[in-house]
């Protein structure tokens, strides 16, 4: 059934490589981005760096990085099968034994690459700015972004199975997405929204992501987000489920 | 009773719509095996729709279809393993190189796959093994997608309007290789709007306009059912020639124009009529030519107006 995907993947990873801004864009900005903010805001010496700063450093940064990489992984998966099918190349990929399936696992697998390549590279490029002494889990915190990231994606194939051109591949995502981040808890704590606010934050599949994500790199159990995982794997089902029943080929 | 061997396609009474447009209606037609069929019309008048039905990309509103003794919508996977398929407007990746394509498609099929060098060397396309995609020209690229279609060693072709957009030198050269996949034995589809595409290809047409289908034949019988009418164009300054073409009995009318006799009759010893005629009278002539219809005439005389309209 998924006849063809390591091939494909491999293949999709090579022509990424090929774009003249593949390689910068997704990996390469994120990172100088993410080390220009944090000589910013953490560098200087302990004594010298603001209480805010610490904090910001600590959780507000890398979970935000997280999920900024990963929504630009998002778009670009959108965009991507929304050129191929706007191309044809979908329609020509129909015409052999390939499964929708297997195009969008390929294209999730090698966005899901891109970001833990951007990731780890983050990771480290920023290692000397986290306060010291801090322990990051860091396995668990590569199993919680595989989830989050994941989950994403999956409303990402959503949109894209049935975005009928690349010019509204980018708006359409734009417009779900930026609200979610808006209301995930990023920026303002959930509880400080309005109530009418607060429980549509409740269904955005983003605040559950950033909640995993913001606990699991302070150190608090698995079992304390629970909650956050099922609803990240049942936004994954839901997804997959409602993309491969409305997948256009064309 | 000795069963005839059953037809490698077989259409009957297919219909297509798309909301108020009937794009196809009551289509029916078989493909023997070994045949080069073409599907011929104007564009608009439901080939690719017909063509994509039977390659189980849509599925007809009514009517029944079998490829290989497969259903095209219901048995598509199994369908897809057995045939090739050419689309009309298809692209790939812009990045991805020629030898990677036609790995990966060979990496699609169950079936022991064609070599892909070979084939990429049979189609010309060897030393752009490496080239990508966006870099190939038109030809190139048509060619590519024939080693495509052929990579899983396929029993059926369908190739759609395949020489669109080509110059007729490339045009040519795809014609001989369309030719090359018939001998080894492969069934070929293909629709064109190209008259004379279809002359010099197809063993079998059949004329399409508005989404149904008005004759199939083979071209030369097509010609000779509906333009029955041969002309020979003869220059002479003999003055006599025209009374003694008028008398042969084949002939039905001389036109004059010049020096120039149009001599239309019907019939295949036309020619031989008017020859003997010239050597009989010892006409002096300066020139001499003989006007075939062709499928183009078919085409007119059937819908009134010409593909191009």
């Amino acid at each position: 059934m998924l006849r063809g995907l390591w091939k494909l993947t491999w293949l999709e990873i090579k022509i990424f490589m090929r774009e003249p801004m593949g390689a910068i864009g997704s990996i390469v900005i994120p990172v100088v981005l993410f080390v220009v903010l944090g000589r910013a805001v953490g560098g200087g010496t302990p004594s010298s760096r603001s209480a805010a700063a610490g904090a910001l450093m600590s959780t507000g940064l890398p979970v935000f990085a997280a999920i900024f990489i990963a929504l630009s992984a998002v778009l670009s998966l959108v965009t991507i099968i929304s050129i191929y099918r706007e191309g044809g190349i979908l329609k020509r990929l129909r015409a052999t034994p390939l499964r929708p399936v297997t195009i969008l696992t390929a294209h999730v697998v090698v966005k899901l690459l891109l970001t833990v390549v951007s990731l780890t590279l983050m990771v480290l490029a920023g290692k000397r700015y986290y306060p010291a002494g801090m322990n990051i889990p860091v396995v668990s915190v590569t199993i919680a972004l595989l989830v989050t990231t994941w989950s994403i994606l999956a409303i990402g194939f959503v949109i894209a199975s049935v975005v009928p051109t690349a010019r509204f591949a980018q708006p359409i995502g734009a417009v779900i997405f930026y609200p979610m981040v808006a209301l995930s808890g990023l920026f303002f704590p959930i509880a400080a929204l309005p109530a009418g606010l607060q429980a549509a934050a409740r269904l955005m599949p983003l605040t559950y992501a950033v909640s995993l994500l913001r606990g699991i790199w302070q150190g608090e159990t698995w079992l304390a987000h629970a909650g956050d995982v099922l609803a990240l794997v049942i936004v994954f089902a839901v997804s997959v489920a409602v993309s491969s029943k409305v997948f256009r080929w064309e | 009773m000795s069963a005839t061997p059953s037809p490698v396609i077989r259409v009957s009474g297919c219909r297509k719509t798309y909301g108020a447009v009937v794009a196809v209606d009551d289509v029916s037609f078989d493909v023997a095996d070994g045949e080069i069929f073409g599907l011929i019309g104007p564009n608009g008048a439901g080939k690719t729709t017909t063509m994509e039905c039977v390659e189980g990309l849509r599925k007809p509103d009514r009517g029944s279809i079998f490829v290989l003794g497969l259903d095209p919508v219901r048995d598509v996977y199994a369908l897809q393993q057995r045939v090739g398929v050419q689309l009309q407007q298809a692209q790939l990746q812009k990045r991805i190189k020629v030898w990677e394509a036609v790995d990966f498609w060979a990496s699609l099929y169950r079936r022991p796959s064609s070599d892909g060098d070979r084939l990429l060397e049979q189609l010309g396309l060897a030393d752009k093994r490496d080239a990508w995609f966006m870099t190939l020209s038109g030809g190139q690229k048509q060619r590519l997608f024939i080693a495509l279609a052929l990579i899983n060693d396929p029993d059926v072709v369908f190739l759609d309007e395949l020489t669109t957009g080509l110059d007729p030198q490339a045009r040519r050269a795809i014609w001989e290789l369309v030719r090359g996949i018939r001998s080894r034995g492969k069934t070929v589809f293909l629709t064109t709007h190209l008259m004379e595409e279809a002359e010099r290809l197809c063993d079998r047409v059949a004329i399409i306009e508005h989404g149904r289908i008005i004759d199939i034949d083979t071209p030369d019988r097509l010609v000779a059912k509906h333009c029955p009418q041969r002309s020979v164009v003869v220059t002479t300054e003999e003055a006599n020639a025209e009374r003694w073409f008028r008398q042969l009995t084949q002939v039905e009318s001389v036109t004059c124009s010049g020096f120039r006799l149009t001599v239309s009759g019907r019939g295949d010893d036309l020619v031989a009529a008017v020859i003997d005629c010239v050597s009989e009278h010892r006409i002096r002539v300066s020139d001499f030519r003989t006007v075939v219809p062709t499928l183009e005439d078919v085409f007119l005389t059937l819908t009134g107006h010409s593909i191009r309209d």
